[in-house]
């Protein structure tokens, strides 16, 4: 039985430090880019050399790609695989899973190693981890609160949408 | 599960096609592509075997348009229909919004989509969520073949509930865009409801 998941909701203030958080990961790690991805495939956030990327099919790719890896865990009996890493002949790719629900994605090339991305991700990783604890005890404390942006959109923003 | 970014301002929500095998899922998608403006489509994504059947699953990412200035964007995806690749279609299951459940109208394939239906029904269950819970629509496809079962006797079978429902024939884009707008319609419906 696997347990439903709540809305992520990301206000400025986190995610100017989930940016901020990456982009020290992208310097330290010495790597090409850096995206966090949602498990269920939703780019969060993206540095370093992103411009050629299509990076909403990066981050459902990758998600798809931790998934299958999850259950294939599943079947040998483990909880899940927290990293994988895809080698290339110039770029690599190096995935972790943070706090359960979130990817780290880091590319990179011969300017670094497997050696230092793992260190560098271990290092920021626990960082992102606080963080998106934070995000969901601030989530479960707020999921009562009446007052809401979305409760003020009427029929007539839906309606519009599809005209 | 819905990702609303505040920074960003976008809502993201993700759709899932469902249904037996070759009724029609991917289809959808193609023609859902093929019609949008290029500026509010991303790229489709098809993970399928040499002979065209999906292996993991179809993925296409769709803006809307803005509501109270958030981009409103749609994950597409669709699952592998063939029985035995279960353990792939439970997976794409994961963090759903909405479901389009599509029925393949061939009187030869009445047992397959009630298979198909039951065999939702417990994925979803494996994660928690509940169908009745969710936005939630039915496509009876392939409405132009000659040996189609009668609206009423599927809507029967398949929509107890009587969830909005729609005639198609995804090749010519018949009911495509029609059962599309209602599952995000519901979706938006229901953020609303949530209140975020």
């Amino acid at each position: 039985m696997f347990e439903a998941q709540s809305s992520l909701v990301l206000h400025d203030e986190e995610f100017s430090s989930i940016a901020s958080v990456i982009e020290k990961l992208l310097q330290e790690s010495n790597s090409k880019a850096i995206f966090l991805v949602d498990k269920d495939g939703q780019l969060i956030s993206s540095v370093g050399e992103t411009g050629d990327l299509d990076t909403t099919s990066l981050a459902s790719l990758t998600a798809g790609n931790i998934a299958a890896t999850g259950g294939l865990a599943k079947l040998i009996g483990e909880k899940e695989f927290s990293i994988l890493f895809h080698e290339g002949e110039k770029d690599n790719l190096h995935l972790s899973l943070i706090a359960s629900r979130v990817i780290l994605v880091v590319i990179f090339d011969n300017r670094s190693s497997l050696g230092l991305v793992r260190l560098r991700v271990k290092k920021w990783g626990e960082e992102l981890e606080r963080i998106f604890c934070t995000l969901e005890k601030k989530a479960r404390q707020n999921s009562d609160s009446p007052k809401s942006f979305f409760a003020e959109i009427t029929d007539e923003d839906i309606d519009n949408l599809f005209k | 599960m819905s990702f609303i970014n505040y920074a960003s301002r976008e809502i993201n929500l993700k759709i899932v096609y469902y249904g037996p095998g070759l009724c029609g899922k991917t289809t959808n998608l193609q023609y859902i592509y093929q019609r949008t403006a290029p500026d509010a489509k991303g790229k489709m994504i098809s993970l399928a075997t040499e002979t065209e059947r999906t292996l993991f699953f179809d993925f296409l990412p769709l803006s809307l348009g803005e509501i109270k200035g958030f981009k409103t964007r749609f994950h597409l995806y669709t699952v592998p229909g063939q029985v035995f690749y279960d353990a792939s279609r439970k997976l794409i299951l994961k963090g759903v919004d909405g479901v389009v459940f599509v029925a393949d109208s061939q009187a030869e394939r009445l047992d397959a989509n009630v298979e198909s239906l039951e065999n939702l029904q417990d994925n979803l269950e494996e994660y928690g969520y509940k169908l009745e819970k969710l936005p939630y629509v039915i496509q009876y496809n392939k409405r132009d073949l000659p040996n189609v079962s009668s609206m009423d006797e599927l809507s029967k079978l398949l929509n107890p509930r009587g969830v909005p429902e729609f005639s198609a024939c995804a090749p010519k884009g018949e009911g495509v865009f029609d059962t599309l707008k209602a599952v995000a319609k519901q979706m938006l419906v229901n953020l609303k409801k949530s209140g975020h």
